[in-house]
């Protein structure tokens, strides 16, 4: 095992180095920031939207001068925008695969590919399950969420998890039904269950079910698409998605509110609900969620014991300063979706103060995220929902910005075009 | 008689000075403009530089009275778009001023 850190502080005399270089030619850079150069080593813990994201763009806006090391457990970044296109089979994994070499080569940014199993923040370390520890002057978790397997007690063991589905983080799963829903026979049952909000991506378990229609339509037709949702209606776009149900996917889409699982049972592929029971060809199963496993290791205070607890003006930690908590895991302010759009403006708000705070100045004191997220009604058809959070002194969160934001006229063609340009940019705004 | 390299400083200089005196009356952060573009880029690309062949606008050099009109148009509904009359809302038009300086001043 190297020693790391004697390896982050040759780096970081390196990068001191260039900077001094930097500095005397940006005379005019320096004087309007008029601020001496932000050091440091931050450690970034999850390469998915919102840990690429801050790495890049430490590395970026501080002219390199913080140095920044990635923990990623998987050698690849898989997109879960635009999987459910995989699952349709209009795309394939490598379309939604991107590698982490533009972070290492362009940005500078250590990449590890490891899992952090324990976080001391007394000390400022992070033990990597393949041995050794990192140390850190500011550590970021974004390690997006893990599954309550608790609340489907039979799925709780890799044996049943690997027959019953959920494709709700991109990789073999997302291949695994795909292949499923190959296998299935015209004529059978494509049964989603869909947990209460909040979960991961209030749009995506829709979408799903929208594009799996498109594909049983075109290919075998006598099939069906059951939505279980725990909730009382669909959450996200509903008029535009209960419409295209409607006027697409007649008789093949079937929507049941209030069917929280309860169970399921393995080898009959049955839903368990409180009242019903369903059988399924194919049954895919998005569990509860909460923050990864490794921000609620690293005891950071929770909100329902799900979802950590952030000040927004830093994304820290309200009970432990020095680690930032982004994306999916953190306790939404109000409105705000778990989307890897949201991620991303999450990673930029963390970075922006992260580099104030190791330069010895103050936090942006108004930042301002924004979201879009697009989903696939069809192939070639999408709809959108978009919103602005500008920060609220009074309310120590971002707010909606009345008036600002709302979902497409009607599901269109242009806008699938613009969804994939949307995955596009944002891949590249995270990664290279 | 000035030479035209004088004259291109003189004019960066007077470049600098005003997008100084913009940015100080506005933002309390320097780097506010900066952090309201990085919103945008999801969808325009880092600091404006769009993913070429994606479809979507690079707004990187855009002119400043271009692209402000062009966001002001969409804020007031002049602009029929897909989803920008409905994302420019929720900026104030002091911020569109700092997201359309911090464009325009990149390459
Ligand atoms: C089917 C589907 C469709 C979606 N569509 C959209 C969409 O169209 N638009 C949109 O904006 N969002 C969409 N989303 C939501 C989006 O994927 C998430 O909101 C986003 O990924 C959250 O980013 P994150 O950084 O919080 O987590 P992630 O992107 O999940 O990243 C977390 C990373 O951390 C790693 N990790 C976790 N713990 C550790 C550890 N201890 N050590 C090392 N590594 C660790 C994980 O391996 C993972 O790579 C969709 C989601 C799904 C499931």
């Amino acid at each position: 095992m190297p020693n790391l850190n004697q390896f982050n502080r040759r780096d970081f005399i390196k990068a001191a180095g260039a900077a001094s270089v930097a500095g005397s030619t940006l005379g005019l850079t320096a004087c309007a920031g008029g601020a001496s150069k932000a050091r440091g080593h931050v450690v970034v813990v999850g390469g998915g939207y919102g840990g690429t994201t801050v790495a890049k763009y430490l590395r970026m806006w501080s002219d390199r001068g913080i140095d920044v090391t990635l923990v990623e457990r998987n050698a690849n970044f898989v997109s879960c925008p635009i999987s459910n296109l995989v699952v349709a089979g209009y795309k394939g994994l490598d379309d939604i695969t991107v590698s982490y070499e533009g972070l290492k080569t362009h940005w500078g940014v250590r990449v590890i590919k490891d899992e952090v199993t324990a976080v001391d923040t007394a000390k400022r370390t992070v033990t990597l399950a393949q041995g050794g520890t990192l140390s850190y002057d500011r550590l970021v978790l974004s390690p997006g969420v893990d599954f309550q397997w608790d609340q489907v007690p039979a799925l709780n063991n890799a044996d049943a998890q690997g027959k019953i589905l959920h494709a709700w983080k991109a990789g073999p799963q997302t291949v695994a039904l795909r292949k499923q829903l190959e296998d299935m026979k015209d004529g059978g049952v494509f049964a989603i269950s869909i947990p209460k909000a909040p979960y991961r991506c209030p749009p995506g378990p829709y979408e799903r079910a929208s594009v799996v229609a498109a594909y049983l339509k075109a290919k075998k037709p006598k099939s069906k698409v059951l939505i279980l949702d725990a909730n009382e209606e669909v959450i996200s776009k509903k008029a535009l998605f209960m419409k295209a149900w409607d006027d697409l996917y007649k008789g093949i889409v079937e929507y049941r509110p209030n069917s929280q699982l309860t169970d399921v049972d393995v080898a009959g592929k049955t839903a368990l609900l409180e009242f019903d029971k369903v059988k399924a060809d194919v049954l895919n199963v998005i569990p509860p969620q909460r923050t990864g496993e490794i921000a609620a290791k690293a005891g950071l205070k929770l909100i329902n014991n799900r979802w950590v607890d952030i000040n927004w003006l830093t994304m820290e930690s309200t009970n432990t300063p020095g680690v930032h908590v982004l994306g999916d895991a953190i306790f939404p302010a109000p409105t705000m979706p778990k989307s890897g759009h949201m991620a991303n403006q999450h990673a930029k708000v963390a970075a922006a103060a992260i580099i104030n705070l190791q330069s010895g100045q103050e936090p942006n004191p108004e930042p301002v995220v924004m979201n879009t997220c697009y989903s696939f009604v069809a192939e070639k058809s999408v709809i959108h929902v978009a919103s602005v959070h500008r920060y609220d002194a009074e309310k120590k969160q971002p707010m909606p910005v009345a008036g600002a934001g709302g979902v497409s006229a009607a599901r269109n063609e242009l806008e699938a075009k613009i969804a994939l340009g949307w995955a596009k940019n944002i891949w590249a705004d995270m990664l290279t | 008689m000035i030479r035209s390299s004088h004259r291109r400083a003189l004019a960066l200089i007077a470049a600098a000075a005003l997008a100084g005196a913009s940015g100080s009356a506005l933002a309390k952060d320097p780097n506010l403009g900066r952090n309201l573009a990085a919103t945008c880029a999801n969808c325009h690309g880092t600091n404006g530089q769009a993913v070429p062949g994606s479809g979507l606008d690079a707004l990187a050099g855009t002119p400043r009275d271009k692209l402000l009109q062009k966001l002001n148009d969409f804020k007031t509904g002049v602009k029929p778009a897909t989803i920008m009359h409905q994302i420019s809302k929720g900026y104030t038009d002091e911020q569109l001023g700092l997201i359309a300086d911090y464009f325009a001043a990149q390459k």
